[in-house]
Parts: structure tokens; sequence; C-alpha cells
């Protein structure tokens, strides 16, 4: 007889875990990974494709799954690395050199005196930061403009061109003091 | 109206430094001779640049505007005399990193022609608000050097209650002595203009405070109120101590008060403004002038003869060095500002601006002595006005770990210099906070942009998305209706063609083979 009050006992009890755990899935479901989308906020969304994935997202979802490394993004550089790596718990990982660290920010500019119009710029941009119609002279918005150089390939007159990003006295950085044999010794 | 009576406070830390004051207060403020060349930057202050109102080869008045406020938190600027316009183009600027930004050259005419001026004789007639608007449209900014726009510092807004108004005469970084010869010479404007600034925030209570090395100044300040028979203005002298004159340092030793961390003087009642600024004011009411001069000192071993200078913004610094005998041979560095915050200059082909108070020419060169490893004497946190904990911002600065150095209030650090100055190991410890104070400025940048770009591309993506079904959406109604006219076509069967064309074809189709047979008929009939 005991043995049946247990048998019921612990039945009637895994029947309501599963109730509960049944519910609280339906209840609580989260649309989507939370993990790819905080990944993707540190990323540049520069669109750029050097990760080898197509775009920021792609990438994001590639580390989320395991199948990326967190050192494939050269516009992220090495702050970008670190976030990850932060965010994710993973042990920092130099850049390797095929995607090794951009040494400066670029954006693009179209020699408006080669254009002849063709649009495939504007379908190869990213973020719409071409202006232009068929047959129209095309032109970069530069403060739009990510620097991913993804229109450069199309363009069938090579009037695209890459130049750095000027500083200005307000987003100009003081440098890091030379350390002469000084490295903190934590 | 007594300076004895005061109980005053101490601020954590501070350095008693050497004054260097009396080499250039020695003679009264000379007027700077009048350039043949102004080159007037357009951005002088915090905030967002004017708008230009000018073209080259246009001749201004002095006192004309040349670019104006458009957002709040901006500042005008004026030509400091009268000539023409030659140019509107980059010229370098005094600042640290030494580049260029956008001057208005004006080549002048030697006239000096004043614009019309709207002096105002009653000011109290007016609202605080119309002349907040005055003070804004006579660019004046604060000219301590922190250049903030002084018509917004004034308006506290309607939640903040202002009862104390603080005149800043304290002027603790060595060799600048510009405010000292301000409050001797004009004390009567500094009244004028403390009680302006009184009545627009309407504060109770006004207290001037000047530090005890500058006892002339406190004399000449007295003497006014006292003649003037004012009970809501007192000037306290305070203990001569590296730096009271921080905003937050000097509140502190003047109620005992501290502003939070991530506060503003307001928070607690409280404006501070520098003595010059008071005096901008006074002129900018009284005499309708905008803010176009303002005194500098020149001083150093490394000048003939240091003095302070009334002088035209835009001013070439080599003419001021000219004026004051020039170079000493061993001269070997130009600093803006004073020895404790101010950076070194590369050149001296460049302009003076609103937040230039001082040119100092040291005679030793830029010394770049061999750095020690941090021994965690902790010399630093106890020098530290601001309470922070130095070598731990160091330490997490110089791995670039930005997060930490931000948990240990990096933006609470005020840049006096007292650390590096009391290191022992002679770390640039201010240089490490500035490096990261710019990165973490330039890391939310980056995020803003890149936020900005996911918003660009997602929408992008949505758009191709939205045509591309638009695209099939048409094809597939275009293939209903063929396939409705087909039936249809059927349904009417071929006994009347529908289409009248195809009926004419069918006609002239017709007519042709009619012809044909009769021709091959005719053919026929010659053989």
């Amino acid at each position: 007889m005991s043995l049946v009050i247990a048998v019921v006992t612990v039945a009637v009890i895994a029947a309501l875990f599963g109730l509960l755990l049944g519910f609280a899935s339906v209840k609580f479901h989260v649309e989507g990974d939370p993990v790819v989308d905080k990944i993707d906020a540190l990323l540049p969304q520069t669109q750029c494709g050097q990760c080898t994935y197509p775009g920021c997202r792609p990438y994001a979802e590639a580390i989320a799954a395991g199948e990326a490394n967190i050192n494939q993004c050269p516009p992220g550089g090495e702050a970008t690395m670190l976030a990850l790596a932060e965010l994710l718990g993973m042990e920092p990982m130099p850049l390797d050199d095929e995607h090794a660290d951009m040494p400066e920010k670029t954006v693009v500019f179209i020699d408006e005196n080669t254009c002849i119009g063709c649009t495939l710029c504007i379908q190869a941009c990213p973020v719409d930061a071409i202006l232009g119609a068929a047959k129209q002279m095309h032109t970069i918005i530069e403060d739009e403009c990510t620097g991913c150089d993804l229109c450069i390939p199309p363009c069938p007159v090579d009037c695209i061109h890459i130049k750095p990003v000027k500083v200005e006295p307000d987003t100009w950085r003081w440098p890091l003091p030379e350390q002469r044999d000084t490295a903190p010794r934590a | 109206m007594s300076n004895t009576s005061h109980h005053l406070w101490h601020f954590h830390g501070g350095l008693k430094l050497p004054g260097h004051k009396a080499m250039s207060t020695g003679s009264p403020v000379a007027r700077a001779t009048l350039p043949a060349q102004l080159v007037v930057p357009v951005q002088q202050h915090i905030g967002e640049p004017g708008k230009l109102l000018v073209e080259v080869g246009e001749r201004v008045l002095k006192g004309q505007m040349l670019s104006q406020a458009d957002e709040y938190v901006s500042a005008a600027i004026h030509a400091p005399t009268s000539g023409t316009i030659s140019a509107i183009e980059e010229r370098p600027i005094p600042h640290p990193s030494g580049l260029s930004a956008l001057c208005v050259v004006i080549e002048t005419d030697g006239e000096d022609q004043w614009i019309e001026l709207a002096p105002l004789q009653h000011p109290r007639a007016k609202s605080p608000t119309e002349l907040r608007q005055l003070i804004r449209q006579a660019g004046i900014v604060g000219l301590g050097g922190a250049t903030f726009p002084t018509a917004v510092k004034v308006n506290p807004g309607p939640r903040a209650k202002i009862d104390t108004l603080v005149i800043n005469g304290a002027e603790c970084e060595p060799y600048i002595s510009c405010d000292d010869m301000q409050m001797r010479e004009q004390a009567d404007q500094l009244i004028s203009g403390c009680q302006l600034i009184q009545y627009m925030v309407s504060a109770r209570h006004c207290q001037i405070a000047i530090e005890d090395n500058k006892p002339e100044a406190i004399a000449a300040v007295e003497a006014q109120i006292k003649a003037e028979g004012l009970s809501t203005i007192e000037v306290v002298a305070i203990p001569t101590l590296y730096p009271t004159g921080g905003e937050k340092q000097l509140i502190k030793v003047l109620t005992n008060r501290e502003v939070p961390s991530d506060g503003l003087p307001s928070d607690i009642g409280i404006l501070v403004q520098n003595v010059a600024t008071a005096v901008a004011v006074h002129r900018a009411i009284y005499l309708g002038e905008p803010l176009i001069s303002r005194i500098v000192t020149v001083t150093g071993e490394g000048v003939a003869q240091p003095q302070n200078l009334q002088v035209l913004i835009g001013t070439p610094m080599a003419e001021l060095i000219a004026q004051c005998g020039g170079y000493h041979k061993d001269a070997a560095r130009l600093i803006m500002g004073g020895p404790m915050m101010g950076f070194s200059l590369r050149t001296d082909e460049l302009p003076v601006t609103k937040g230039c108070n001082c040119l100092l020419v040291e005679n030793s060169a830029e010394q770049l002595p061999t750095t020690m490893p941090c021994i965690r004497c902790s010399a630093c946190a106890e020098a530290c006005p601001a309470q922070l904990l130095p070598q731990q911002m160091y330490w997490h600065a110089s791995s670039k770990n930005f997060d930490l150095v931000q948990d240990y209030h990096l933006f609470d650090c005020i840049e006096c210099g007292c650390c590096s100055y009391v290191c022992p190991s002679q770390i640039p410890l201010v240089q490490y906070f500035r490096f990261a104070k710019t990165e973490i400025w330039n890391q939310e940048r980056d995020r803003q942009k890149s936020d900005h770009a996911r918003i660009r591309h997602d929408f992008r993506q949505q758009r191709l998305e939205r045509e591309k079904k638009e695209r099939e959406e048409k094809l597939r109604k275009k293939k209903e209706m063929l396939e409705k006219k087909k039936q249809q076509e059927a349904e009417q069967g071929d006994s009347a063609p529908a289409d009248p064309k195809k009926a004419a074809i069918e006609a002239a189709m017709k007519r042709v083979q009619q012809k044909k047979a009769a021709q091959q008929t005719d053919s026929n009939d010659e053989q």
C-alpha cells in the first residue's frame, strides 16, 4: 500500500512541475537570441564583411553559435575584441594577421568628374550613404559612411577613393604618454 | 564687510606653490598695440560653433557680429576692430593638438571705428531673461579659462534656486595675475557686474573670494563696496592654496558644502563666476560692448618685461611677446595658461582667444624626466583636491581598462596637476587621465555612430524586403490579368474577333491574298 502512495505522490509532484515548466516556457518565451543582440551591439556596424560573414549581425550569430572567433573584426580592432571577451567571459586573443587592426578610420569619396552614374555603388552600400540616380552624378554622404569600402569593387570606372577621416580639435585624442621602462607591474 | 569674521573650511589635499606673481604686477595694464591682422577663431567656447554672418571682402566695424549663436550652448564672436575680411579659412589655433580650425581673418584699418552700440541706462527695468539675451548677443563666455557660455550658466532653470553668487578671484595658479590686475584697476566695473548677475539669478548674497596673496586687490574691491555702501556683497580673503580657484574647491572653502559628483553648483544653490566674466557682463549691459578683448598675463623667466596687457581677441601671440620686450635668450617653451594646467604651444604664430588668460615663457625646455615605476606611496592621493585615487586610475588608464578608470571617478578629475607635481617617480599622471578621457569620449562617439549605422542598415534591409514583395505582388497581378483575358477570349470564341485591330489586320491580309491571286491569274493569262 505504502508503495502505491509513494508512486502516486511522486507522479503527482512530477505532473505539477511539468505543468509549471510548460506554463513558464510559454509565459516567459524569449523572441530571438538575446546573446546575439548583445554581441551585435558591440560590433561597429560597418557591415563590411571583412570577418568573412555577410554583415555584423551574421557575425554576431556565428560568435553566439561558437562558429567564429572574437578576433575577426578589423574595424572594431582591439577594443571590440576586448569588449567581446568581457561579455562572453572568454580569454582575449590577439587579432590574427588576416584581420589585423586598422590604423585609422576612413571614409570614401567619389571623384565626380569620372562618375558615370551607373548606380552600382548605391546598390552595394549597406547603410544607404550614397546619393544619386541613373545617369546622374553620385555622391557620398560623409557623415553616414562607415568606411566599409564595399562600394569600391563594383565601380566600373574606379572613381571611388579612400580618404582618412579628418581629425578636428574636438575629436582629437591625447596620446598615451610614452612609457620608458615603466609598464606598471600589478 | 570685514573679511576677518568669516569662518572658512579646507578642501582635501592641495599644494602650496611659489607664486611668481609679482613679476607681472609691477606696471598697470597696458593696451596692446593694434596688429595689422587679427585672426578670430569661430569656435572659442564650449558647445556648438556659431553661424557665420560675414563674407570675404566685407568691411566690418568694431563690435560687429561675425557669427551668431544658433544653438543653445553656443556663443557669438565679434570683430575686435574695424577692417576688411581678407579670408575665412582654417588657421592654426591654440589647442594642445596643434590643429587648425575655421577663423575669420581681418586686415585692420587702424581707425578702430565702433559699430553703433545700444547701452542700457537702467538694466533693472528689463527682465532677467532680456538681460541674458543681451549677454548671449555679446558673446560672453567664462573667462577663467573654461569658456562655457555665460548666458547658459546664469540661467540655472526654474527648479534650481540660487542663494549665493560666488565671484572667483582666487587665481590660484602661479604666474597668472590678470584677475588680480582687473580687480585692482576695475573694481567699480566688477561690483556693477556682480550686481547684474545677482539680479539675473536673484541671488541674495554675493561673495567675492580673493586669495590672501593679493592684498591690493582685496583693498581695492573692499573700498569700492564701502564707497557704494552695499550690504549684500562682501569680500572674503581665502588662504593661498592651489587649486582653491577650482569651482568645487572654492565652494568647499567658503561654505563647507560639496557639489555632487555628477552635479552642478546650482544643485546646492551656488553660482560661480570669474572676475573677468563679471566685468564683461557690466560692459555688455551698461556700455553695450560685446566681448572683443581681455587681459592677458605675459610672464615667465623667458620674457624680458613681464606684464599684463589688454588684448584684442585674435591678436597674434608673437606681437604680445614682442611688446613685452621679446624672448630672453634662454627662452625654451611657450605655454598657454599656467605652469600647472596650461599646455605647450609649438609656435607663437597663434591668435589670442577668449580663454587665453596667460602666456608663460619658461627657460627650461619641457622636461622629459626618466619616469620611474609607481611605488604605491599614495602621495598623489593625499594631494588630490577631488579626493580621487590617482595611482589606481593610472594603473587602469595605462592598461586601457576604461570601465575601471570610470569606476574610480575619472570624470571628477579637474586635471589640476597636483598628483603629477608630487609624484616621486615623476609619472605624468594627468596626461594619462587626459588620454583616458579623450579615449572614452571617442568610444562613446563610435558607439553612437555604430548604433546609427545599425538603424540605417536595418532600415535598408526592410526596404529591400518590401520592394521585393511589391515587385512579386505586381508580377502576380499582371499574370492574373493576362489569364483572365485569355479566359474571356476563349469564352467569346473565335466567331467574332474581339479586337478591332486584329480584325483590321486580318482584313488587310485577305486583301493582299486576293491581290496576289489576281496577279497570278493575270500572269497566267499573259503566258
